[in-house]
């Protein structure tokens, strides 16, 4: 009954440490501009508007797509605003589709930002709270026990990390968008760079980064001609569970499993290591590309580790993942996850560029947050579903 | 500790404050706006449709269109268009004594800005009533380089403190004027009292007499610690009290080398996971008294308590958790309770 | 459109200063609205809605998930904005046919901190929130226009709440209710002129849960189900010199989209935090003098941050399962001096 959504425009800032040029408003507008020119389209034509970032604590303003709603064009029109944590980024474009497959709107602007520059990220993500325990350091703090635990239970090479690291980081070399650019980053950089959470070392973590990414997301009959042909929604889906209770599986998630398995249900997909060309996955810790190729179904329990190690996760590999660099060369936060699903849809567009996978039909965008709780994926392809 | 009250019902609660130095990068537009302001002037931006906005918008909420850099002087008087009498300021707004908060519609502009207007009393106030700006003798290029706006003298009688600030105000700040203002700080400090809730609170009051306390949930029988009230699982709450020991087993670690700002541990300092014997899902806590490459999953441990007389309904008064020789818990029974 | 309705509400308390934490406010108002619906888990969506910065703790609503039932999970998502705008979304959903039934909560506490001054930081972040301007001073700047540019006075304000508080009677989850004469209530003094301490919503914790079900989902379980017959929200430019105060464009187009003009009105809840602006709703949505407004006391005697929009949804449905009302009008509102705004029609069967 849901009717097609085409993803017609996307739009990306730089991404940097610091973007000292831009007001937090303009920082957004440089990434909706490009959306919209992508679409062929200007401010009128856009009916509504959805926003999503992480916490507001980041640039300490509350709520702030009220202040924002003059520099997105919103007077007058329809704004939502998302946040669910780490995901968010995914959930926006999932809640902005819906508006479209609903026959709601024809044309929705869909932003997510975040400007970590203005304040500090391990403080804004673990404000201290009286009364409660304090003892997680920011999401690598909170993250790195899991990842020991993976380790452990996998048998995964040490070196697994430093792998993933070094095929991201090369690959944000052909993005011209990505925070971190180094060309000289090698497996002894990033092998012999300084332990953070142990066994979490400096260049397998994500940056922090201000930027914003933008989709315009239309219906089939709005699409407009322009130089790429829209890259076509063929599933969304998301789930969540609560953040910590007994007999949870925190490496594994259910959550992120159901959400798997509903996205490819909904797109016919019964093999996706087969039938998907390439991902682009929330990876801000590198050894969650392995943690998140079994919880996708792309590799057996335990199994993981040996897409990396094997290649196949490369830009030429069988199962590319993170071709534009990824979280770990890019991390506006409340962005991060709307990029991975503009990277799959620029994949199946043709519009990678350098880090285009060639003949990209099928791509899945996939974000998490919160605790490895929160999940929200979309499947896109080159043709209609 | 001493700032933590028992309240009705043994609730506790504790102050909590939010506080940053926020650092904001204003871009081109209002760069300019403050550039001109440390300079002692105003500036507004004409649209395409030619309406000038004051302050200067970097898009124009009517059209969505980018604003552009047609600037233009205005004021420094204006006119009151509605505007609020505080009859007692909080700390933080530009005023120490009863004010009005007014929007001015500067000469020049079609829009009217939101600012603080020094009248002295209420019944000075009144719509339609022109102002001018209070310069600050130091600016740098912020909205409060404007300390506030006053009653123009023909309006209501001079009291005398604005002419001379006025003047001070059109002294160009020499060199520092001749740099573009690309930065402002803002800083924030919120200030709240903290309620733990009822089960965080019994948990604590428990701790303050040496005991761990857990819940169990009355549909699973699973055993929580620190309690939250409630079984996320089966969505129920949780009343039961379970004692627990305060021995338990390492479920999982990280060393964390980085620091932090909500914590006070030294660094480098073991994070770890503790299943409590007895409970159902472990809790985040740090373990001392060992060397960091000896710690490992499965590792048994105990807490380590401030001594008696200093407990209180604190999570301090566990101050971290020692190994205690007792065998390691085989890696397969943990693999539930990470 | 798809027939959605609304067929359960449930309220907490609203007291000014409720000591539980969110789980221990939200769980029991969650569990009613479940109970109530006869709809059992898992619902095909949830939805919430809340803001961390009321309390100055990051992540509010991943702890309050702990009391919606997330497990086995369950598709969620969440608005940093009142819950209104949560059924919104989960509205949405349903139509694009992706649920049949949806859980909607929201939760909001004020009495950890300043409430007024915390909004503050709402505001434009360069040229406004530096001057900690609070939002009941921002009120009052468009309550004297209101009254200027209408020759209302400042007892036309006292009426409304008089009306209120006394409707607010009937209303056991109201933060305040009671008999209140107009002349005593004027020769209280200002808390920002022109508005009194009457003028502006008391500040409370609380938290709201309504079920949505579609079509016959809904007739399935309840008698007289509310059905939501129009949904539309707006919003205009934030700085309040840009604006027109006097008026609410953006509820008079979304009251225009909603089509609250397309039949008789029998009542309607809206969200006006401050007494003028229940008068600028008025006319903005065209409700005539036969109109029954805020018969459950609304905002002024209960505004739950949050929750309080998504509650005005819940008290007008409520009017229709009782048979009160035909067809009712909700509004729900944010930001400063009504910058954005929800209105939804509500009938029955």
């Amino acid at each position: 009954m849901a009717r097609l959504c085409a993803v017609a425009g996307i739009g990306q800032t730089q991404y940097s440490a610091r973007r000292d040029d831009v007001s937090i408003a303009g920082l957004l507008r440089e990434a909706a501009t490009r959306a919209l020119e992508d679409a062929g389209m200007d401010w009128p034509d856009i009916e509504a508007v959805v926003v999503g970032k992480a916490p507001d604590m980041f640039e300490g303003v509350m709520m702030p797509e009220l202040y924002l709603a003059d520099a997105l064009g919103c007077s007058g029109k329809p704004m939502l605003r998302v946040h669910t944590a780490g995901s968010v980024g995914g959930s926006t474009a999932i809640v902005a589709a819906s508006l479209v497959q609903a026959g709601i709107h024809e044309r929705v602007l869909t932003v997510s930002f975040e400007k970590q520059s203005e304040s500090n990220a391990m403080w804004a993500l673990t404000v201290k709270t009286p009364l409660q325990a304090s003892v997680v350091a920011g999401a690598g703090g909170y993250f790195a026990p899991l990842v020991r635990a993976y380790m452990n239970r996998s048998g995964a090479p040490d070196d697994t990390g430093i792998r993933v690291a070094l095929k991201d980081r090369r690959n944000a070399l052909k993005n011209p968008y990505a925070h971190l650019r180094d060309p000289n980053m090698s497996f002894d950089t990033i092998a012999s760079s300084p332990m953070l959470w142990d066994p979490i070392r400096l260049h397998e973590a994500c940056p922090s980064s201000d930027g914003a990414c933008a989709l315009v997301l239309t219906s089939e009959r709005s699409v407009r001609k322009t130089k790429y042909a829209p890259a076509w929604i063929h599933a969304t889906s998301m789930r969540s569970e609560p953040t910590q209770f007994a007999g949870q599986e925190k490496v594994n998630p259910q959550s992120g499993r159901d959400c798997a398995k509903d996205v490819y249900k909904k797109a016919g997909i019964s093999d996706p290591r087969k039938q998907i060309d390439m991902a682009e996955i929330y990876v801000p810790f590198s050894w969650f590309e392995p943690m998140w190729m079994e919880n996708l179904g792309f590799a057996p329990v335990g199994e993981g580790w040996k897409m990396t190690y094997e290649g196949a996760t490369a830009l030429d590999g069988d199962m590319p993942v993170n071709c534009s660099g990824g979280v770990l060369s890019s991390n506006p936060i409340g962005a991060s996850g709307m990029i991975r699903f503009a990277e799959a849809a620029m994949q199946v567009r043709g519009q990678a560029g350098e880090h285009q996978v060639d003949g990209a039909r099928i791509a899945l965008g996939h974000a998490y947050g919160g605790g490895s709780q929160f999940f929200s994926m979309w499947i896109v392809g080159s043709a209609k579903p | 500790m001493s700032e933590i009250v028992s309240e009705e019902g043994g609730i506790l609660t504790a102050p909590h404050v939010l506080e940053y130095p926020y650092r904001r990068s204003v871009g081109p537009v209002l760069g300019r706006f403050f550039t001109e302001l440390r300079a002692g002037r105003i500036v507004g931006l004409r649209t395409q449709q030619g309406r000038v906005l004051a302050p200067p918008q970097e898009y124009d909420p009517e059209t969505g269109a980018a604003t552009g850099s047609d600037f233009v002087e205005i004021g420094p008087g204006g006119v009151v268009t509605t505007w609020s009498w505080v009859v007692r300021p909080r700390a933080k707004q530009p005023l120490d004594r009863p004010f009005a908060w007014a929007l001015v519609k500067l000469d020049g502009a079609d829009t009217a800005m939101l600012h603080a207007v020094d009248a002295g009393d209420l019944s000075r106030m009144r719509t339609g009533m022109r102002v001018r700006p209070r310069w600050r003798a130091e600016r740098v290029g912020h909205i409060h380089d404007i300390e506030c706006f006053e009653p123009e003298p023909q309006a209501t009688a001079d009291n005398g403190l604005g002419g001379e600030r006025q003047r001070a105000g059109e002294l160009a700040m020499a060199e520092e004027a001749q740099k573009p203002v690309t930065n402002i700080k803002t800083p924030m400090r919120l200030e709240y009292r903290y309620s733990a809730g009822i089960a965080t609170s019994r948990f604590l009051h428990g701790i303050a007499q040496g005991k761990i306390l857990g819940q169990r949930c009355p549909s699973c029988s699973k055993v929580y610690v620190p309690p939250r009230g409630s079984c996320p699982r089966c969505a129920v709450a949780t009343e039961e009290e379970v004692e627990l020991s305060d021995k338990g087993t390492i479920t999982t670690y990280a060393i964390v080398r980085v620091p932090s700002e909500s914590i006070d541990v030294p660094l480098p300092f073991a994070s770890v996971h503790v299943l409590l014997d007895g409970a159902d899902l472990p809790m985040f806590s740090v373990v001392q008294e060992c060397p960091l490459d000896q710690i490992r999953m499965g590792m048994r441990v105990q807490a380590v308590w401030v001594p008696r007389e200093q407990l209180g309904p604190t999570l301090q008064s566990i101050r971290y958790f020692k190994p205690i020789d007792e065998p390691d818990v085989p890696a397969e029974k943990l693999q539930e309770t990470v | 459109m798809r027939d959605v309705a609304i067929v359960s509400f449930a309220s907490a308390p609203n007291r000014r200063t409720d000591l539980r934490n969110e789980v221990e406010i939200l769980m029991p108002v969650v569990q009613e609205a479940v109970a109530r619906s006869g709809i059992a888990r898992p619902f095909d969506f949830t939805c919430s809605g809340s803001s961390d910065f009321l309390q100055g703790t990051p992540f509010a609503f991943v702890i309050a998930l702990d009391a919606a039932g997330a497990w086995p999970p369950i598709a969620e998502s969440h608005v940093e904005m009142d819950g209104a705008w949560a059924l919104y979304e989960a509205w949405v959903k349903i139509q694009a046919g992706q649920a049949e039934t949806a859980l909607v909560y929201a939760f909001g506490k004020s009495s950890p901190g300043d409430l007024p001054e915390v909004l503050a930081t709402q505001l434009d972040p360069y040229l406004v929130a530096p001057l900690w301007p609070d939002s009941v001073s921002l009120a009052a700047l468009q309550a004297r226009a209101w009254l200027e540019k209408t020759g209302n006075s400042e007892r036309d304000l006292a009426a409304i709440a008089v009306r209120s508080r006394r409707d607010a009677k009937a209303n056991p989850n109201a933060t305040l209710s009671g008999d209140f004469e107009i002349a005593k209530l004027l020769a209280e003094p200002y808390v920002a002129a022109p508005l009194r301490a009457h003028d502006c919503s008391p500040s409370c914790d609380g938290a709201v849960a309504v079920v949505l079900a579609a079509g016959d989902r809904a007739r399935g379980v309840c008698k007289r189900p509310a059905w939501i017959r129009g949904i539309d929200h707006r919003i205009e430019p934030h700085a309040l010199g840009m604006r027109d105060l006097t008026v609410s464009s953006s509820t008079r187009i979304a009251g225009e989209k909603a089509g609250v003009g397309n039949g008789a009105v029998d009542l309607a809840e809206l969200h006006a935090p401050f007494t003028h602006q229940e008068a600028i709703l008025r006319e903005a949505l065209g409700l005539g003098a036969g109109v029954a407004v805020n018969p459950s006391g609304g905002a002024l005697t209960a505004n739950p941050m949050m929750a309080a929009g998504l509650a005005r949804i819940g008290e007008a449905a409520s009017r229709i399962w009782d048979g009160s009302a035909r067809r009712a009008i909700a509004h729900a509102t944010s930001g400063p001096c009504l910058q954005q705004n929800l209105v939804c029609v509500l009938e029955g069967e």
